[in-house]
């Protein structure tokens, strides 16, 4: 067998026998080094980010032809208005069941094993919540290719800030999902009776799938209510180009608030937990 | 126990503990998980904490490696407070917990890498260090493997590396060898071994495994209902606690009737059942001295006392029915109050 402790030369602060090579670590240096960790498995295995795009892509594919024959319009137009919505989905299906792999964490030991290495808690959970960034922008980057033979056409720019927008919500649903999975522990039931029951009102209630406006009054109003109506709003006029639009700057407020809240409660959560 | 007192500020002092106690709340009741434990571990020991589930081991390594405040008392841990630095005594530990270090989905040198970069090593010296670990625990073939593809030896492997990334002075192993296989068990107890011959790290560590703490601890705390009830080194406790077993067997009934009043010790039958120190010698003596007495011995054994005869002698149940018990049942972890 190999020595364990490290000949001389590779410790630089080999002044004693263990050489103490763990120093303190800010915050921003933690939050990077846990980014970095959450996002090896991806880019060791880049397929995997097609796990969550098959339901997005299902809604497309099967959904999108039955949209433009009750609506009776052309293709293109009916993927104008549907394509923005399908973004969202991705965003909001790929974030929230993300709190199940720190689940599976708490359970096997490696979650543990992070707080009792000197990081800081607030970095756990916002390294994390920055992870969503990267499968989120690869997502909609692949339905917007997917959509454009079927004759979708996108303004460049515009996509950029549409995925920007998606990246700042997606941030804070994801702390929210770990903030569930912190609640749920030993509880994963519970964790995804949570996540089915919240997730398709969500998802019904932001017209990104049928337009509410032909819905009852209550629904508008649950409507009102819900960031992601604003988002989808805010992403049918920033894919079209159309910057000024009002819908815009509620898509983007409602983004950073989702971002603000879903941080705190997270690293509450988290500071909570350990 | 009596309370000691030791200057806490001692340096050659690892681990410093007093009045050691955690309280839960579980299902409506108060379970007192650890009551007012007493701790010193020296620079350089290798301590095995020893009891049956639930005896309050795991929740004191708990607290002591920062997981959870306790209810009362105070600990230093490599010398810093558990409660004002908490920090310090994470970045001067190793910890391989019950449960796996690795990632399902992450690659083995991956954990090692982001494990460094947790310690806030530098990128050279962790891809150096990982590579020494990789090599010194034999995990070469499943470097570039996920977490969820090794063997549960190769697993216990990585949580042994992962904890020693940053070459901590005291590594805290919490049941290392539970749920191996006998091979992958020797061979971890092997890797753990040579790890303190060449580093002289600290080690600390819980087992319900009589044998594992028999052979490899210099020193043998015994944990039972939340507090300490024994602490020497296995041979003392054996010793003074325990004494060796002697078996001697008879023609009949009353000649071991006889025996065991010349003798002392338990008749069952034609058995007579004695303990003794340093049995070795005394049972020749014994056949001897019956023998002369015209109590002819048949048959004789003489058996070394184990630490579940220590277990035995200081609470009346059997360690070895205990842990079989409680692996049979699922221990949940109960509630912080």
């Amino acid at each position: 067998m190999n020595t364990i402790t490290s000949t001389a030369g590779s410790a630089p602060a080999a002044t004693d026998r263990h050489a103490a090579s763990a120093r303190p670590t800010g915050f921003v240096r933690d939050t990077a080094s846990v980014f970095v960790r959450e996002s090896r498995p991806l880019a060791r295995d880049p397929f995997s980010v097609m796990f969550s795009l098959v339901q997005p892509l299902v809604f497309l594919g099967l959904f999108g032809p039955l949209l433009v024959g009750a609506a009776g319009g052309d293709v293109a137009g009916t993927l104008q208005w549907f394509v923005p919505g399908i973004l969202v989905m991705v965003a909001l299906f790929g974030t929230a069941s993300t709190g199940a792999n720190l689940l599976f964490e708490m359970q096997t030991g490696s979650h543990e094993r992070t707080l009792v290495a000197p990081l800081s808690r607030s970095a756990l959970l916002v390294g994390r919540a920055l992870k969503e960034v990267v499968p989120l922008v690869i997502q909609g980057t692949i339905v917007v290719l997917v959509a454009v033979p079927f004759g979708f056409s996108v303004d460049p720019l515009g996509l950029v800030s549409g995925l920007a927008v998606l990246a700042v919500f997606g941030i804070g649903f994801g702390a929210l999902s770990y903030s569930l999975a912190l609640a749920c522990r030993n509880r994963d039931w519970m964790f995804w009776m949570v996540h089915q029951t919240l997730l398709f009102p969500l998802m019904i209630l932001s017209g990104m799938l049928l337009p509410l406006e032909d819905g009852p009054d209550w629904m508008q109003v649950a409507a009102a209510v819900n960031p992601l109506s604003y988002l989808v709003g805010a992403e049918r006029a920033l894919l079209a180009g159309d910057f000024g639009a009002p819908a815009v700057l509620g898509g983007i407020l409602a983004a950073a608030a989702t971002c603000a809240i879903g941080v705190l409660v997270g690293v509450r959560s988290m500071r909570r937990a350990s | 126990m009596p309370r000691k007192t030791v200057d806490m500020t001692n340096h050659n002092q690892m681990i410093t503990a007093r009045g050691l106690t955690k309280t839960f709340r579980s299902k409506g009741q108060t379970v007192e998980a650890v009551r007012s434990v007493d701790l010193d571990v020296a620079d350089g020991e290798l301590v095995a904490f020893l009891g049956p589930n639930g005896a309050g081991k795991s929740t004191t390594l708990r607290m002591l490696t920062t997981l959870l405040p306790p209810t009362e008392g105070e600990a230093t841990v490599a010398g810093c407070d558990i409660r004002r630095d908490p920090a310090g005594v994470r970045r001067r530990i190793g910890y391989v917990g019950q449960g796996n270090s690795g990632g399902h989905t992450q690659r083995v040198r991956d954990e090692l890498h982001a494990q460094g970069s947790f310690y806030g090593m530098g990128r050279r010296e962790t891809r150096a260090r990982a590579d020494e670990l990789i090599e010194s625990l034999e995990l070469e073939q499943s470097a570039n493997r996920t977490v969820q593809s090794l063997s549960g030896g190769q697993k216990r492997r990585l949580d042994i590396a992962v904890g020693l990334i940053h070459r901590p002075e005291l590594l805290f192993l919490d049941e290392p060898s539970t749920g191996l296989d006998p091979h992958s068990r020797a061979n971890l107890w092997e890797h753990i071994v040579e790890l303190r011959r060449q580093t002289g790290t600290t080690i600390f560590l819980t087992t319900h495994y009589l044998d594992e703490a028999d052979q490899l601890a210099e020193r043998v705390m015994v944990m039972d209902h939340g507090a300490v009830i024994a602490d020497d080194t296995a041979w003392a406790l054996k010793e003074s606690l325990a004494g060796d077993r002697i078996t001697l067997e008879f023609e009949g009934a009353t000649d071991a009737a006889a025996a065991a009043a010349r003798i002392g010790g338990d008749t069952s039958g034609r058995v007579v059942t004695v303990t003794a120190r340093g049995g070795d010698r005394a049972l020749p003596r014994f056949i001897r001295d019956l023998g002369d007495a015209g109590l002819d011995v048949v048959a004789a054994t003489h058996r070394q006392p184990t630490l579940d005869d220590v277990f035995l002698a200081l609470t009346g149940r059997s360690l070895r029915e205990e842990a079989a018990h409680a692996e049979a049942s699922d221990a949940a972890e109960p509630v912080a109050v």
